[in-house]
Order: C-alpha cells, then structure tokens, then sequence
C-alpha cells in the first residue's frame, strides 16, 4: 500500500485501522484505474484510456466544477427540515474512520479551543467559557456520505455567534477546523454562518459523549456528515483552503445536502 | 421521416429513416452516461446496503471505492440529465413520442406480449412498434424521469427539500432510486437481448436505416 500523507498530529494506528472497513484493498491510487477504460469510452474521449491518473484528474475537475454548482444552489437562509423528538434515531450510530474504542479522549480540564487566522481576538476558548454561551438545539437528519441518515438531538451555539464574538473577518473564505486525532475539514464561509450551523456541546441534552465528538463538534445539517468534524480542538478562519481528511482522497468537498 | 419517391407513377417507398440523427446521438450518449450512473452506483450502494444479503461487489461496480464511484457518479449525472433534458425536449417538440409511443392499449400490450413469447410478433418494420414495445419504451423513459429525480432528492435533501418530500422523505427516496434502477436494468436486459436477436435494429440505431 502506497505510503499515506502524513498529517501532522495523526495517530499512525488509527491510520491503519482506518484502511480496514472503507478503503480498498490496494492502493488507493487505484481506485479509478479499473474503471479508466470505461471512463475513457465514456467522458473523456480523447484521453488516454489507460492512464488512470488522467481518469482521476479529469473526475477531480468535474467534483470542484460541482463545488460551485452546489455552493451557488446553496441558499444562506433555507432551513434544513427539522423533527420531533420522537423521530430521534435510538442510538445514534457511531461513524468514524476507526471503532468507537479508539476514539480520542479529550481532557476537559485541560481542554482550550485553539482560534486562528482571521480574527480579532486569538484567545483561546476553556470549555467553562464555552458552555456560558447562548444556546440553541436542534433535531436534524445527519446524513452519511455512504447513505444511510439518522436523527439526533444537538446543542450548542451558533457558530456565527461564536464567529462574531472573536471578530472574525467574515468576508474571508473558509474556516478550517482541526480534531483530536488529527482530523481536518474546511468549510465555506456561507455555511459556516449558516444558522443551523453549530458549535455543539450537547447530544439530547448531555454533555456530549466521547462517541459523538466530546468535548464539541461541529454540527452542520446542511453538509455530509464527515463534513461535521467532531473531538475540534483548533478552528482558523483563512482564505486557504487546506482540505480535509476525506475531501484530500477523493470526497466531494463542498458535500452540500 | 419517411422519404418516399414517385417512380412511374407507382409511389414506392424507399427505406425510410426509422431514428433520425439526434434519437441515435442521444440514444447513445445516454447508454454510455447510464452504464456509468448504474456501474458506480452499485459500488455507492454496497457501502450502505438497503437490503441485506444484496451486494453488487467491486467485480461488476465501478469506481473501487465510494469516493471513487461518487466522483462517476456526479460526473455522469450532468452528461445523462443533459442529454435527457435535449431527447425528452425533442422528443416532446418533434411530435415523436406521441407518433412512436400513443397510444398504449392494454389490450393490445397482452396480444402482442403473448405473440412475443411464442415467437410470433414480427420486426418488419421497425418504423412502427408494437404494443409492448410502446410500453417498455414509454416506461424506460418515465423511470429514467424517477431516477433522475429521486437522485437529486437523495443529492439535495436539504436545498430541494421539497423534492425530497414528494418521495417520502430522505430515506424513503433511496429506495425510490433504486427501484427505478431496477427498472432501468431490467429494461435494459430484455432490451439489449432483443437487440442482438434482431441485428437490424441495431443496425438502425447505429445508421439510421
């Protein structure tokens, strides 16, 4: 297997066991070569047809075109639908690249959110001066990149709220966020001020358990669910855009509902 | 479409174009877009299966792994909605699909469905076709409407909520999706099975004639 890029911060183990339920078995560069030939028959007339790394280019392309269709059908003020508490998904599945025994444990004690970038204030965050901020909740359909969905119950603050209170410079364009285990994600300024979009501390009304993101993940319904970084220890507020875990091996990266 | 020439004053018909040229472009862009929307979406199916025990494998998906088959997926999906939205339109304008497929009889489609399985319905002419025919074409192209606007429900639940709505819900229009899949295929299996039976079908897809 093709040595993975290494993201600083990463626990080499759960990288491994990562590979296991989502990945293929060779190497991941592969994943398209099978299906060059075809892809060639198909789109990309003119392309080699065995030269899957053109295939994959070309795909690529096609997915940051669809970047922008989907960010331009984004609407800044449409609600995703909300449910009774009825509706609420018992248990809520645990979903993350390793099993729910390797997720990470976060001292909240000693627990400060980093913030960066462009903001006015870059002092960081306790989790006591977290839970003191106003607090919203929300029953939203989580829903996978693999298609399977589920309800849950979320508190938190808005993270446009949050975003205002450290004077961040909103006209920037992304905000990047950074997990525990290493993880990353970027989203786009728009739904970062989205209302529903949330710096949640709470699952149905508890202190958010280690399996769903402890101490705060970032609940977004109008994006995937791996676009919902939980375990978020640092976010930047940057016209960068440094990718994610997912969207840097072949996700969508707007991954718009 | 029908060419007809005046010889001796006998009007003799000479072999008429049964697929002008844009049914054929389209026929075929639309094979090829939908072979890669139903290849990878096997693979995007395996990784949250709707039915237990039913699993398409990497042998005969495509894309190796989801994100693989996501990037095929919604890359496919504007060369089959394109290319649909151009045939339906065409399709609709030109008066073709009221000539070729209107009406259905029911009764009709049961006497030529019973002469298709004793061998005895005739391809002579392929400027006309039958009942079942008519319908199975008239189905594949109201299934490729669903799929496609099932696919959007699934893509856009929260932009195009209401879409989503109209098939149930989210999880509800997963299922909608695949049965028009379904559909699809198995249209597709008696459909390319007929046309190797009878070459000069697809003889006329290819060259008009």
């Amino acid at each position: 297997m093709r040595q993975r890029r290494i993201i600083p911060g990463v626990d080499p183990q759960l990288l491994i066991k990562d590979a296991a339920s989502l990945m293929p078995a060779a190497s991941r560069r592969a994943f398209l070569r099978g299906a060059a030939s075809l892809g060639a028959l198909t789109l990309l007339t003119g392309c080699d047809i065995i030269d899957g790394d053109t295939a994959e280019g070309v795909l690529r392309k096609i997915s940051a075109f669809n970047d922008g269709a989907q960010a331009a059908l984004f609407s800044p003020t449409k609600l995703a639908p909300t449910y009774p508490e009825s509706a609420i998904t018992r248990p809520l599945p645990f979903n993350a690249y390793y099993d729910e025994d390797d997720a990470p444990v976060v001292d909240g004690n000693s627990y400060k959110l980093e913030v960066a970038g462009l903001v006015d204030n870059k002092k960081p965050w306790t989790l006591a001066e977290l839970h003191a901020l106003p607090e919203v909740s929300q029953i939203t359909r989580h829903v996978c990149v693999e298609g399977w969905s589920a309800i849950g119950s979320w508190q938190g603050t808005p993270l446009s709220e949050f975003l205002a209170r450290i004077g961040a410079d909103t006209r920037a364009k992304y905000v990047w966020f950074k997990c525990a285990e290493g993880y990353t994600n970027t989203i786009d300024m728009p739904t970062a001020l989205h209302p529903q979009t949330q710096m949640t501390f709470k699952y149905d009304h508890k202190i958010l358990p280690r399996a769903y993101g402890f101490p705060m993940k970032i609940r977004i319904p109008t994006k995937l669910g791996f676009k919902n970084p939980k375990y978020v220890v640092a976010m930047e507020v940057t016209n960068t855009d440094r990718g994610g875990y997912w969207e840097n091996q072949g996700y969508n990266w707007f991954s718009g509902l | 479409m029908s060419a007809e020439t005046a010889v001796d004053g006998n009007r003799i018909a000479v072999r008429e174009t049964v697929h002008p040229l844009w049914v054929r472009v389209t026929h075929w862009i639309n094979a090829l877009a939908i072979l890669v929307m139903i290849g990878s979406g096997w693979q995007i199916y395996d990784a949250a299966p709707l039915f237990d025990g039913l699993r398409f494998g990497k042998s005969i998906s495509l894309g190796n792994w989801l994100a693989g088959a996501l990037l095929w997926h919604f890359a496919a999906m504007w060369v089959l909605a394109i290319n649909g939205l151009v045939y339906l339109t065409l399709g609709i304008v030109s008066g073709r699909f009221r000539r070729k497929l209107l009406p259905i009889s029911p009764r009709q489609v049961l006497a030529d469905a019973k002469a298709a399985l004793s061998f005895k319905l005739s391809h002579d002419d392929l400027s006309r076709y039958n009942a079942v025919q008519k319908l199975l074409y008239a189905g594949v192209i109201l299934a490729g409407i669903v799929v496609v606007l099932s696919g959007l429900a699934i893509w856009k639940p929260v932009q195009l909520q209401e879409l989503t709505a109209l098939f149930g819900g989210y999880d509800a229009a997963r299922y909608v999706h695949f049965f028009a899949m379904a559909a699809i295929v198995g249209f597709l299996v008696v459909h390319v099975a007929l046309a190797l039976i009878v070459p000069k079908s697809l003889r006329a897809m290819v060259t008009g004639r």
